[in-house]
């Protein structure tokens, strides 16, 4: 009896089957709770899951013959990421490459940007309308334009990555800025600390769980404006194979890319989860 | 009618002196007259408190001092020395112990180091680490220490720069009251051993007279020093002597001053 009762009370002293007790900023702990597998167990299930969904689906399309031009098998698109992968990989280069240097410089303007517009609230609020118009806009919208003005190149899907994703680091990064805690400056200025210092050791890290949310929707904002990008226009790059392939109703190529693009939003994700954890996992 | 504070009586050359200072100030919702012509004294290895009915610029007098934001009107200067930015003399405590909640207690504690740019003295902040009962959590966030602790490491955080002035502000309102018995030991004994120059902002009227030796009473908008009260209660004081009758008596005379300085208010109130 006693021991059916220790059964039912919950143990608090147990160590979390989540592990550590690291979760960051509501936007982040959002983002975090979908993924977030921990234990053995919790990753050898979900394996098990993925065997079984790319076992059954390979099983079911054999077995009930749908043509290859509607939905390939999980073998035949294994296969063309395999054999096609030569042609393939070129392709994803100028993805990535296009992806990191618009983020890059998207990235950089909006958080110096947020940085210093939030130490101006009237320059701020004059600001963010205009920038709240850059964030809702698809920037997708202007890759013609850029295109018809810097050509079929990886200049104007550069811009509109830049342009997609700056305006979301810019205005998550305002939003950690602007948490200022008058104690904590407070603290360092009787330490003598300077502006800068301030800046560095109080504001930086202060903000640094939001920074990290606009960063992580801001690339997931830049590779969905690449694709895009590269889908309008010009010869290169994976966007662009999505259009070849099926205009060519070559199907397991199509599944390949896409498995691609799959494969890089994952990094992106597990980078800035990774990146959470190690430098805003004191937000509780 | 004007409460200027002389200090005559006992000796002790005069560390921190403030005088005349008036604070006035701006909020969006109007004018704070915080504090008015406060003159005070703080002397050489002192432990003066200062407490008052909330809003009566208690806060705006210690952050005064401590270089944190100017006077309107006055002067306060150490060793003669006038006050207008931080001095590296004077450290401050705050309220809830004002930790850094990303860096472990070893980076909280060395952040005054990191912010004059020179290397943190490892030995002295071992003693006091030692010395305050937080040896082995170094590595420990703040989130995971207790208030208690977290206020012992915003303690050593403050000591470990070795400063001749500890100006505290609340310290241990949060704490509850075991612990903040415990702390007002540790700190009665802290400033028996090192001799700082403490003034010490609170709002009980037991804490302020079991640490002190001389009470500074102030009352409310705009912030003035309504009387000085002077505790010649031999040291070290122990905890238990919060019970006995010529503690609480002492208490309720500081109380009466407290609330007759508050009925004026109302009588002015009642009359405007």
């Amino acid at each position: 009896m006693n021991k059916a009762l220790e059964e039912s009370i919950p143990t608090f002293n147990k160590k979390d089957t989540g592990g550590d007790d690291v979760s960051l900023s509501g936007g982040l702990a959002a983002l975090g709770s979908a993924g977030g597998a921990r234990t053995r167990l919790e990753i050898a299930v979900i394996i098990l899951v993925a065997v079984i969904i790319i076992g059954g689906a390979e099983l079911i399309l054999t077995v009930m013959e749908v043509p290859q031009y509607i939905l390939p098998t999980p073998s035949q698109i294994a296969t063309a990421l395999v054999t096609e992968w030569p042609f393939i990989w070129p392709h994803l280069l100028v993805t990535l490459f296009e992806l990191f240097v618009g983020f890059a410089i998207g990235a950089s303007i909006g958080f110096i940007l947020a940085a210093v517009i939030t130490q101006f609230p009237f320059v701020e609020k004059v600001v963010t309308p205009y920038i709240l118009l850059l964030v809702t806009t698809p920037m997708l919208a202007l890759v013609p334009l850029l295109i018809l003005r810097f050509g079929f190149g990886s200049e104007p899907r550069i811009i509109a990555v830049a342009l997609a994703s700056g305006p979301m680091v810019m205005i998550n990064s305002a939003t950690g800025f602007r948490r200022t805690d008058l104690a904590k400056i407070a603290l360092a200025r009787s330490f003598g600390a300077n502006t800068l210092q301030i800046f560095t050791k109080i504001r930086i890290p202060m903000a640094m769980p939001m920074i990290i949310v606009g960063l992580m929707v801001g690339s997931i904002f830049g590779l969905l404006t690449t694709v895009g990008a590269e889908m309008v226009g010009g010869a290169e790059g994976l966007g662009n194979r999505l259009t070849y392939y099926s205009s060519l109703i070559r199907m397991p190529q199509f599944f390949a890319i896409i498995l691609l693009l799959a494969a890089i939003g994952i990094s992106i994700y597990v980078f800035f989860f990774w990146f959470g954890k190690k430098w805003a996992s004191w937000e509780a | 009618m004007q409460a200027t504070a002389t200090d005559s009586k006992t000796g002790g050359r005069s560390k921190l002196s403030v005088s005349g200072a008036t604070k006035i100030y701006q909020t969006k919702t109007g004018t704070v007259h915080a504090l008015e012509d406060v003159s005070v004294d703080v002397r050489e290895g002192e432990f003066l408190c200062i407490i008052g009915p909330s809003g009566c610029g208690k806060t705006t007098l210690l952050w005064s001092m401590a270089g944190l934001h100017p006077l309107t009107r006055g002067r306060i200067a150490i060793d003669g020395d006038p006050i207008t930015k931080p001095h590296p003399q004077i450290a401050m405590i705050f309220q809830d112990a004002n930790l850094l909640p990303w860096r472990n207690l070893e980076k909280n504690i060395e952040l005054p180091f990191e912010l004059k740019g020179t290397k943190p003295d490892r030995e002295r902040i071992d003693r006091l680490l030692d010395r305050v009962g937080l040896v082995g959590f170094g590595n420990k966030h703040p989130r995971e220490l207790s208030g208690g602790m977290q206020q012992r490491a915003s303690i050593v955080r403050s000591l470990a720069v070795d400063p001749s002035v500890l100006l505290m502000d609340e310290p241990f309102g949060a704490l509850d009251a075991f612990t903040r018995d415990e702390m007002n030991l540790l700190i009665q004994e802290i400033w028996m051993e090192t001799g700082k120059t403490i003034a010490f902002v609170t709002h009980s009227i037991p804490e302020a007279i079991f640490l002190a030796d001389r009470i500074v009473v102030m009352s409310a908008r705009p912030g003035r020093i309504a009387s000085i009260y002077e505790v010649d209660i031999p040291r070290p004081r122990p905890v238990s002597i919060q019970t006995e009758p010529d503690f609480i008596a002492r208490v309720m005379e500081i109380k009466t001053r407290i609330d007759s300085q508050r009925g004026q208010e109302f009588d002015h109130s009642a009359v405007a």
